[in-house]
Order: C-alpha cells, then structure tokens, then sequence
C-alpha cells in the first residue's frame, strides 16, 4: 500500500484519539479514588493484588487482594461503567486482611486496589487485566 | 424479586484455639447491574446485593460493600480468628430491602 500525506495524517489523528481515550475513561474513576482516600496521595505498601493477566470472560474475573494490618480495602476497576467493585472493611475477628472475590470487567483494564491503614494513609496496588469478553453488557 | 436466592457456606467444622480459619461464602443471585438492556432497548433496573457482613460471637469479621461490578452469585473468601467456640452469622442485604442469613457454628477446643 502507498502511503500518501492524506493516510499519514489520518493515522496520526487516530493514534492522537487512542491516546486521549484512556484520559476520558479515566476521570470517573479519579473522582471515585479521590472520594475514598480524600485527595490523600496512595503511596507504595504491604499490599498485594491478585488477579489473571488474561481473563477469557469479563463476567466473572477472579481476584483476591491482601494488605495486613490494613482497616479496609477497596478495589476499583478504572474503566467500567461504575468504577467501584467492592469495598472490604475488616472487623476485630478478622484472621488476615485478606478476601478473594470474582468481578466484572467491562475489557481490558487496569484493576486498583487502595488500603486504609490505620494510621489513616493509604496504600495501593494495581493490576492489568486482558478481557477477550466485556462483562457489563452494553 | 429476589427468587431462589440460596445462601452457601462453608465453615470448617472444628479448630483449635487461635486459629485462623477460611470461610467461603456463595449465594445465587442475578446482580443485575443497571448497565444492561433488553431487546426493546429499555435499561433493565439494578438489583444487586449491596453489602455482606459476616459476625463472629457478634464481632464483625468483615463488612464488605458490594457495587454493581460484583460478578453474579457473588462468592467470598476471606479468613477469621477463632478463640473460642461460637456462631458464624452471615448477612446480605438485597437492593429490594430483602435481607439473607445465614448461620454457622463452630466449635473450638
């Protein structure tokens, strides 16, 4: 194929809207994480996320997420629909901090899981997940 | 709404003292979760459990809230300290106002 001026500004313009679509997508699940932590900056910690690199369906995508000594975790997906998964909030009895859950993931994203220590600071973690099939309808 | 909604869990029987045990909770339900439409293009409503706790002897062990990106029959694996014999209690509240329980016991030597 010939590539003329036309083609190649054609392609620059696609790729310009690729890159600004993760910045659009994102915004909902900025002010979901800033609703949480309160505008507090999630530093690194003791926190582990677990989920598969490739998920084959988005309806049901396994994860676990752990962070000892932490108050609550919350897990968010950054580009679905709603951003919030779930919220864990460990009570005295509590044998770990630690749950395993199985969520939905509306494509290929990243998955955040933010702790709150009990000092009131937070710790995060993030993961990306492939999806091959969106789990949220449409 | 909420038919057949059936709670599952599975708690070891016996544990010694000091434990720490694992627990895994199942219940049926469709979560539905407001994102969805039908043929006529009509939003079909949200009906989710929202949120899950589970008690120990009345202690919380985990209070966990539930968004619309829980997959349906939503599961949950999470771990408690057990000291002495007692009641697990599980809760899930449904959208609807309905309320699930559940209730297993343990016994610690």
């Amino acid at each position: 194929m010939k590539l003329t001026r036309r083609d190649a500004m054609a392609m620059g313009l696609g790729a310009t809207l690729v890159a600004m679509l993760p910045v659009r997508l994102n915004a909902a699940a900025d002010d979901a994480i800033m609703a949480y932590t309160g505008g507090a900056e999630a530093g690194e910690g003791d926190i582990t996320l677990t989920a598969p690199e490739i998920a084959e369906n988005g309806n049901t995508v396994p994860i676990g997420v752990a962070a000892p000594g932490a108050v609550e975790i919350m897990v968010l997906a950054l580009a679905n629909p709603n951003p919030e998964v779930a919220n864990f909030k460990f009570g005295p009895a509590a044998g770990a901090q630690a749950a395993k859950t199985r969520i939905r993931l509306a494509g290929t994203q990243e998955v955040v899981a933010i702790a709150k220590m009990p000092d009131g600071s937070f710790i995060k973690a993030a993961q990306t997940v492939k999806v091959t099939i969106g789990g949220c309808g449409g | 709404m909420a038919k057949g909604v059936k709670p599952r869990v599975k708690v070891p029987k016996t544990a010694a003292a000091g434990d720490v045990i694992t627990i895994k909770t199942l219940i049926s339900h469709k979560m539905e979760s407001g994102n969805r439409k039908d043929k006529d293009g009509n939003k079909i409503p949200r009906s989710i459990i929202n949120r899950f706790t589970c008690d120990f002897n009345g202690t919380s062990v985990i209070d966990m809230t539930m968004y619309p990106a829980i997959s349906t029959n939503p599961y949950v694996e999470f771990q408690a300290k057990v000291d002495a014999s007692g009641d697990f209690k599980f809760t899930w509240y449904d959208d609807d106002g309905d309320i699930y329980e559940a209730t297993k016991s343990i016994s610690v030597s």
